[in-house]
């Protein structure tokens, strides 16, 4: 392996590289551009911005000749999912709505990544306005999987998953509303981390479903997820669900010792039926290796875990089809040509510019919040979220973390549920649950399964970011499944 | 409309006539987001990211807003909610950049409260309030041909996200007039505690009138109609009476009134059906997950009581008991926040000067309610654009009060002071308008006049006592009024008995 | 029983300012009709008395202090307009006034 594809393969080694003066930020930016390129056929890439990332690259070797780092990411070059605005550049959501658009003003995380040093190089492929679980949906074309190009990365995220685990840039960043970020992390091998919702700002973020989304690291480990969530988190006075809380030191957390730390397993989602065989025989071995390392681990139940998919679908939705009533053809984006009337151009600006899948997910939305069906639906889905998050308390009281599956399948195939809206649905049955009740939620690789990587998803209790980095970092010192890297393209 | 029906409507039909007003809140900023509050700027010219609902941008609201919230809640005696929840009100409008309007639904700011009315010759009465809540104002759509075509219009979203409190009443008003004074002690109110400039040529304050008609001795409530954005007091006024009229032709005619958004045309004074109220109204409100829930302290409403400022009611009984000043007097004084206000400064000045107290109030009361307020009418003057001070017009009736000057000649410097300010010492010194007390002066004009006068001075020395009116008219005349009338009356009487 | 009949689906992309064909309609009412058949599992959950969550979080009201910033350069709202006039956005003819 080249000093240059191990340095763009972690935070870590990246920054040792630059450290040691190896090698510059200029060249960390040219080889990711190149090794964007090269992966052409992957589409997990939809944008970069060479000349602003070569800019940023010499001002980031002028300070480190002077002696000067901002943070353990200065000079690192970085990939954002396209639903984070950067000034004057393009964002599209995956999405025809979103043509032509170049924001004026730049999102919290981007803001905090450039004064912090890094180098954001540019946008990673998406489900259309993250609604999806496989990167099929984006009006680029579906992004694939390193590890087996005919096969989904997963999604939403799934570019971002993509470029981090074919080693394109060190670090990327996503978006995880039911699991969009921990669930391609899993399909790729690579480690995905939804923080605590609150604790990294949405300013910025185009939104799908505001009370579920929340941004997260896409790295190689835990111990650069530590490194990365402590540059993008805390709070911003423009959220006003950004938690005003102060951020600990995430890499002081990380001692490799899980000796003491109670893990609970949820009995529900322990049960074969519905997962592909193999994934919960490595998540068990993965538990196996945490109690080796000391970890106490318990049974412990979510008895409304089963009814999660459905509430998180009715929620999602609902707030979707408001929050897309924006992209209407007025201000900004696709405008259809030759309107007769006001409500002409809405019509035909939005079926033309939006997929089909967001136009279900709109449309379901809207049905639900309706009159006569707001109380049947919204009501009791945010009732059953009541329940869910009932159910979580009383699990976190015997356990300090939760471990499941990241999914109950491998990578499949491209295409494969393109035509089952509710099978692909299922797809997040073990990550929704982390967005109803707002709890962290990290994905890391486990023993792979039938040669496909298998994400172990570990659950935290809400702010306890600290403790989740800590049991994935003692698992991945004793393992090695984080550090296999796909083949190169021929 | 014809004029008999219009004469008579009201002997069969009794109108309930509930009201709906938007007024924008005084603040700096917008309710959700920091772009400036301002009028008449170019079209979008006052905007931020968040008021062109651009991609990724959230709310954060607005502090000032709350404490006025509370403040009109206290002003009319209402709940201040605890709790409110901030909801999405979704529909498409090209003014309406994110698809939906930030309102309040079920849980609004201020809940019940009252205000009162008072109509000329009868009982003052209550009106209730439902509820008042906080919501963004929308932007513009502009119809102008000549700028965009007679088949487009434009998009100005200056006005998008100013702030607005929409007060719903109670249907409790039975007549336009009721709603009239309703909407002007809603507006005082709102101007008193600062809650709102109110001014409606700015669309600071606009109304929508819900009115149905009912059979006389009935309690059924008939079908109602919504009159929209009407934004003058008379029109308002004159939109209702329409209304009531088309409504009882319809009821004459045996139909029915049929639910629908009305609009009312000032030049043919006349409603029409803007659009019928369909199910396609479905707005889907639902609590906005980009804000939690709006949580009001008691204590932050304790802070926001002690410093109320003194409501129009209360200040209108403080004058009639401290200043002895007729109902009628202290209603005109109270009748505007600024009025009230610049009364209470002259009496604390004349205090301060040593005028007499039992006199004070009643002068400074006439010197306002008789002069002050004729001036400004005759110049179109506003109070708050008067150059006049408070000290002024003390100066002026302690001048009087002290018999430097004399009544006459102050109300000859009244109208420069007024219009233009300035001292009335240095006013009156330099008009060469001092009263003169000069004895040798005025005992000389008095004997001057008595030898110019026989017949006067007889019918006074036979009883006639108005006849010394006439002299001292004769001797105020020949000092150019400058003469101190005590004076010369009894220097007078002393000449003559 | 079906849960959602094809004038629902027309009524919602109405609300929704989406026009479908009559493939896409009868589509949208068939993975409508399979996603509410999925989730009318809530339907057997006892929700008595139960508060909604609308959010994960419990905060204190945020707020920001009453103040006004430099509004946005003209030309730069106006940016990613499809169509404008001066520094107005231009929309086809708006008929329905205030009808709101
Ligand atoms: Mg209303
Ligand atoms: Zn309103």
């Amino acid at each position: 392996m080249s000093d240059i594809r191990e340095a763009l393969g972690s935070l870590a080694a990246a920054r040792a590289a630059l450290d040691a003066g190896s090698l510059s930020a200029a060249d960390l930016v040219e080889a990711a551009l190149t090794r964007a390129q090269d992966h052409a056929a992957l589409q997990a890439v939809v944008g970069v911005r060479p000349r602003h990332a070569r800019d940023e690259a010499r001002a980031s070797d002028e300070r480190r000749a002077k002696g000067e780092r901002r943070s353990l990411v200065d000079g690192i070059p970085m990939l954002l999912k396209d639903n984070m605005v950067v000034a004057g550049e393009a964002t599209t959501c995956g999405s025809r709505i979103l043509e032509g658009f170049v924001s004026p003003y730049s999102a919290g995380v981007v803001e905090r990544l450039q004064s912090a040093g890094a180098i954001v190089l540019g946008r990673t492929n998406m489900d259309e306005f993250a609604m999806g679980s496989s990167t099929e949906s984006s009006c680029f074309g579906a992004a694939r999987n390193p590890w087996d190009p005919s096969r989904t990365c997963g999604g939403s995220s799934g570019g971002s998953a993509a470029a981090v685990a074919a080693g394109i840039v060190p670090a990327a960043l996503g978006s995880d509303t039911g699991g969009s970020i921990r669930q391609p992390a899993g399909f790729c091998g690579v480690t995905g981390f939804k923080p605590t919702y609150g604790r990294v700002s949405r300013w910025g973020l185009v939104a799908y479903a505001s009370s579920l989304d929340q941004i997260g690291p896409f790295t190689r480990s835990a111990a650069d997820a530590a490194a990365l969530l402590s540059v993008i988190a805390g709070h911003d006075p423009r959220d006003s669900t950004s938690l005003p809380v102060p951020v600990p030191d995430y890499a002081a957390a990380l001692t490799g010792d899980v000796s003491g730390l109670t893990i609970g397993m949820p009995r529900e989602c322990f049960v074969e039926e519905g997962v592909e065989p193999g994934v919960l025989e490595s998540v068990r071995e993965g538990v196996r290796e945490l109690e080796a390392a000391g970890a106490k681990v318990v049974e412990v139940s979510l008895p409304h875990s089963r009814y999660a998919i459905a509430t998180y679908y009715l929620i999602a939705t609902a707030e979707a089809s408001s929050n897309l009533a924006r992209f209407d053809g007025v201000r900004y984006g696709h405008r259809a040509e030759g309107a007769t009337d006001i409500d002409d151009l809405y019509r035909r600006s939005r079926s033309e510019g939006f997929g089909a899948e967001v136009k279900r997910r709109i449309l379901l939305g809207t049905y639900v919040l309706s009159a006569g069906y707001y109380d049947a639906y919204y009501k009791r889905a945010q009732q059953a979220r009541t329940l869910l998050r009932r159910d979580f308390d009383e699990a976190f009281a015997k356990c300090d973390v939760l471990v499941t599956p990241t999914s109950p399948e491998l990578a499949f195939p491209l295409g494969e549920k393109n035509d089952d809206p509710v099978r692909m649905y299922l797809s997040d049955i073990y990550t929704v649950t982390a967005n109803l009740v707002g709890v962290p939620g990290l994905s890391v690789p486990c023993s792979p399964a039938a040669g496909m990587p298998v994400g172990l998803q570990l659950l935290g209790r809400s702010l306890e970011e600290s403790t989740l980095l800590r049991v994935a970092d003692a698992f991945q010192r004793r393992t090695d499944h984080h550090e296999k890297r796909p083949p190169e393209p021929v | 409309m014809s004029p008999a029906r219009d004469f008579e409507w009201q002997d069969r039909y009794e109108a309930v006539i509930g009201l709906e007003v938007h007024t924008h809140l005084a603040t700096e900023s917008k309710l959700f987001s920091p772009a400036p509050v301002r009028y008449g700027d170019a079209p979008n010219h006052a905007v931020h990211p968040i008021d062109l609902a651009l991609p990724g941008v959230l709310p954060m609201l607005n502090d000032r807003v709350i404490d006025l919230a509370i403040r009109f809640g206290l002003a009319v005696r209402g709940e201040v909610n605890p709790r409110s929840i901030f909801a999405r009100k979704n529909y498409f409008y090209p003014d309406l950049p994110k698809g939906y309007q930030i309102s309040q639904f079920e849980d609004p700011v201020i809940i019940g409260g009252s205000v009162q009315i008072a109509l000329e010759g009868s009982e003052p009465r209550t009106i209730h309030l439902t509820r008042a809540h906080l919501e963004e104002d929308a932007g513009k759509s502009i119809h102008d041909p000549a700028l965009a075509g007679s088949d487009a219009s434009l998009v100005d979203l200056n006005r998008a996200g100013v702030p607005l409190l929409e007060i719903v009443s109670e249907p409790e008003m039975h007549s336009s007039e009721e709603a009239g004074a309703y909407l002007r002690a809603l507006r005082s109110i709102l101007r008193y505690i600062g809650v709102s400039h109110g001014d409606m040529e700015k669309g600071q304050f606009r109304c929508d009138a819900n009115v149905s008609l009912r059979r006389i001795g009935t309690q059924q409530l008939g079908t109602r109609t919504e009159c929209k954005n009407v934004n003058s007091f008379a029109n308002v006024e004159a939109a209702i009476d329409a209304e009531c009229v088309r409504q009882a032709e319809v009821l004459d005619d045996g139909g029915d009134v049929v639910q629908a958004t009305m609009a009312f045309d000032p030049a043919t004074g006349r409603t029409r059906v803007l659009r019928l109220k369909e199910n396609s109204d479905d707005y889907r409100y639902f609590p906005d997950p980009d804000l939690v829930p709006l949580v009001i302290a008691a204590e932050r409403i304790e802070a926001v009581r002690r410093k109320m400022p003194e409501l129009p009611d209360e200040k209108h009984a403080r004058f009639q008991a401290d200043f002895a000043l007729s109902a009628h007097d202290a209603g005109i004084l109270t009748g505007s926040r600024e009025l009230g206000d610049f009364f209470e400064a002259v009496v604390v000045a004349c205090e301060a000067m040593g005028t007499d107290a039992a006199t004070r109030a009643k002068a400074v009361s006439n010197w306002v309610l008789r002069d002050l307020l004729r001036i400004l009418k005759e110049r179109d003057l506003e109070l708050e654009d008067a150059p006049i001070e408070p000290q002024a017009l003390a100066s002026l009736i302690c001048l009087v009060d002290a018999g430097r000057l004399t009544v006459k000649s102050a109300q000859q410097i009244f109208p420069d002071l007024v219009c233009e300010g300035g001292d009335p010492v240095q006013m009156m010194t330099a008009q060469g308008l001092e009263a003169v007390s000069d004895s040798g002066v005025i005992e000389d004009a008095v004997a001057r006049v008595i030898e110019a006068n026989p017949d006067a001075v007889a019918s006074f020395r036979e009883g006639d006592q108005k006849s010394i009116n006439f002299l001292m008219g004769q001797v105020m005349k020949r000092t150019q009024g400058k003469a101190n009338p005590g004076q010369v009356r009894e220097l007078l009487i002393q000449k003559l008995s | 029983m079906s849960r959602i009949s094809r004038q629902e689906v027309d009524q919602i992309a109405q609300l929704a300012r989406l026009s479908l064909s009559d493939d896409e309609a009868a589509a949208m009412e068939r993975d409508l009709e399979r996603i509410l058949e999925y989730v009318a599992a809530l339907e057997t959950l006892d929700t008595e008395g139960v508060e909604p969550t609308a959010h994960a979080l419990q905060l204190a009201t945020p707020v920001r202090p009453d103040e006004a910033c430099e509004p946005m350069d003209p030309e730069l709202a106006l940016s990613n307009a499809p169509e404008a006039a001066g520094t107005a956005f231009v929309v086809p003819k708006v008929i329905d006034e205030e009808g709101r």
